[in-house]
């Protein structure tokens, strides 16, 4: 019996390195953390085009994260794209006046929605919306820009 | 030609004879896990057989795959200056593909190839006859806690596997070619999502301990009661598991990761 | 020499009528009538691969027969289903040519095996009744020792402790005294004759070994491809006429056995 109580010890041992090893994966390298619960309020933003932003994108404010969208739809009366933000309940005194863009981080890295105080007295609440928006860069139209320009300009210098 | 046709139809009914004796046998063995679960021990002697002594393997390959992703995926990285998403790439290649897959092959090979063997000796040696005879029946008394061992087992396996898999990359990425320490942390919390990528890793462990235990069971049980039989049935184990694995890992990820 | 005049087997554990089993295209046994009375010792006898061992498994119902019936104590094995039968094997013990000891446990738990599975005695019971059933095998010195420790004979002994655990109605025994040294021979013939007297058992023994199995038989068959070709008690037998039955019993080297199945039993020890 001796050599079965330490079979068990060890398979004990065996069973709560997984677990832990399950666990640091759901704390520490997933985001079960954060952002995870419904603590926190939501405020809506319309934008012409959002590029390639997605749900659970990252929503900053001076480059901290202060929440995630939670939603992506679509107006069929204005024909934009109406994006859901769920911010933490931590940053409750966002300006009213606040605008609201789109930006890739680094070149080809994932968009996020960036916060742009304004200088309003009253603070978003839970279910407002921001009316200042940019839309999000879409390389494509960037490029297509810079090409017509350029085509443009070699127009005037050969005439 | 007739004889190629003869060959071919032939392979291919032994080959559904066996399909349909597995299940059979499955079915059989599924009777007795109310025995493993009013006798626990009997499980838990197995988990230290497939469990336990599967964990330095699985501990030290997964250390090696974490530290060469952590290289391989720096070096890629750097040419677009995105070494900041390491960790990404280290955990999500981990928890979605290597973690699961990887450690299913090393217990196919490890703990599969025993359990033919053991279950394979145990039938030349009349052990499951003389089972019988007493009045056990060997399908709930040694394969049903063998099986759900293994089941048990591999997702904590595959866990082990892939957190110290996101060590070795943080070893080599932060400690050895100065990746920042936080980008590696935070960027690789804001991309792995719990649901979409641990939980289906989870499930696909999940999936590859049934298949892997179920083969391997099944060929012990089903092998010629002769030492080459043993050894043939051992080959098919890890040959057999291997391939079904990397066939089920296709279908889980085209089903689990196709948005 | 028609059974039912025989009054021992009237009443007999095992009455088997019209076996025939096959395996694939080889016939083992060919309608085979035979009775194993109660309380004595029989002996089944026969040249290797004659399926001797797969009486004993027909018997015990692990193999089903292609035609006839067997009926043991009353039940018909035949027809019985899966719970039916565990019910029965726990009434009956085997030893297994190897011993068949589980390889994972000592000596001690092998005998304690079926007591564990079987009853839900306290631990101190367990104890006391594994190391009386060592003791009637003279082994319960080497409760502690694994399978892999014990020599043939041992093996063998402990494999007859756990198989009188239960307390049987009857013992088979395969090939007993195969590839035993005289010593562990002598103890093995003893303590089948010893447990058949003091237990109350019927023991069906399965053997070649003519001259010890007929020193402890009280009923002996010979079967010889798929057919009993004698019956009757050791004296009867080694009185009898047939040719074939008194070359086996005095173990003639010329008979009728070199006519007919050298080509077959190497056949078949090739295929084995």
């Amino acid at each position: 019996m001796v050599e079965y109580r330490k079979i068990e010890i060890l398979v004990g041992a065996f069973v709560f390195a997984g677990l832990l090893a399950l666990t640091i994966l759901a704390m520490k390298v997933s985001n079960l953390t954060d952002f995870g619960g419904g603590d926190g309020y939501e405020v809506k933003a319309k934008f012409d085009n959002i590029g390639g932003l997605k749900v659970r994108a990252p929503v900053k404010m001076a480059g901290v994260q202060i929440g995630r969208v939670a939603e992506i739809g679509f107006d069929n009366k204005t024909f934009q794209a109406v994006a859901v933000m769920k911010i933490d309940r931590k940053f409750n005194a966002i300006p009213k006046d606040t605008a609201a863009k789109i930006y890739t981080a680094g070149l080809l890295g994932e968009q996020y929605i960036a916060l742009e105080p304004g200088g309003d007295e009253e603070s978003l609440k839970d279910g407002d919306s921001i009316v200042l928006t940019s839309n999000a860069v879409v390389l494509e139209q960037v490029i297509s820009q810079f090409l017509y320009s350029k085509a443009a300009g070699d127009d005037k210098s050969g005439s | 030609m007739l004889e190629l046709l003869q060959g071919l139809g032939h392979w291919t009914l032994s080959g559904l004879r066996r399909l349909g004796r597995a299940n059979i046998f499955m079915l059989y063995v599924l009777g007795g896990i109310p025995l493993c679960v009013r006798r626990f021990r009997l499980v838990i002697t197995q988990l230290f057989a497939v469990g336990v002594l599967s964990i330095l393997i699985i501990f030290v390959s997964g250390l090696f795959v974490g530290m060469v992703l952590g290289l391989q995926g720096y070096n890629t990285l750097v040419d677009f200056g995105a070494e900041e998403s390491l960790g990404v790439l280290v955990a999500l290649s981990l928890v979605r593909e290597l973690g699961p897959v990887v450690s299913a092959l090393l217990f196919a090979g490890r703990a599969g190839s025993a359990l033919t063997a053991e279950i394979g000796l145990m039938k030349a040696t009349e052990q499951l006859s003389a089972m019988e005879m007493m009045a056990v029946d060997p399908l709930h008394r040694v394969i049903a806690p063998r099986l759900l061992a293994g089941i048990i087992a591999m997702p904590l396996l595959a866990a082990i596997f892939s957190a110290v898999g996101v060590f070795g990359g943080y070893l080599v990425g932060v400690g050895m070619l100065g990746v920042d320490d936080g980008a590696f942390w935070s960027q690789m919390q804001s991309s792995v999502e719990f649901r979409e990528d641990i939980l289906n890793g989870v499930i696909k462990s999940l999936v590859f301990g049934v298949t892997v235990t179920w083969i391997a069971v099944f060929e012990g049980y089903d092998t010629l009661p002769t030492s080459e039989g043993i050894g043939r049935a051992t080959t098919r184990t890890v040959v057999n598991s291997s391939l079904a694995v990397l066939a089920f890992d296709f279908i889980l990820t085209a089903l689990m990761f196709n948005k | 020499m028609t059974p039912s005049n025989n009054p021992v087997l009237e009443n007999a554990l095992v009455k088997v009528r019209g076996l025939t089993f096959r395996r694939g295209e080889r016939t083992i046994f060919d309608d085979v009538s035979l009775e194993i009375p109660r309380g004595r010792i029989t002996a089944v006898m026969g040249p290797s691969g004659c399926g001797k061992t797969t009486l004993l498994r027909l018997i015990g119902g692990q193999l089903r027969p292609d035609s006839g019936f067997l009926v043991v104590d009353g039940e018909e094995v035949t027809a019985m289903s899966r719970a039916e039968l565990m019910q029965l094997r726990k009434r009956m013990g085997m030893l297994f040519q190897s011993g068949a000891l589980l390889t994972d446990l000592n000596v001690f738990e092998n005998v304690a095996f079926p007591l564990r599975e079987h009853t839900a005695l306290p631990e101190s019971m367990i104890r006391d009744l594994v190391l009386m059933k060592l003791e009637a095998v003279g082994l319960r010195g080497a409760r502690n020792l694994m399978p892999s420790e014990l020599s043939g004979g041992m093996a063998r002994r402990v494999a007859l402790a756990r198989a009188i655990a239960l307390d049987p109605m009857m013992m088979m025994y395969d090939e007993p005294f195969t590839g035993q040294d005289p010593i562990s021979m002598g103890v093995l013939v003893r303590l089948i004759k010893l447990m058949n007297d003091t237990l109350g058992l019927s023991s069906i023994v399965v053997s070649h070994d003519i001259h010890e199995t007929l020193a402890i038989a009280d009923y002996v068959y010979i079967l010889s491809a798929g057919k009993v070709v004698g019956r009757g008690s050791p004296t009867d037998l080694s009185q009898t006429d047939n040719p074939w039955v008194r070359q086996f019993v005095q173990a003639l080297p010329d008979g009728p056995v070199h006519f007919h199945y050298p080509g077959a039993a190497f056949a078949e020890d090739l295929r084995l």
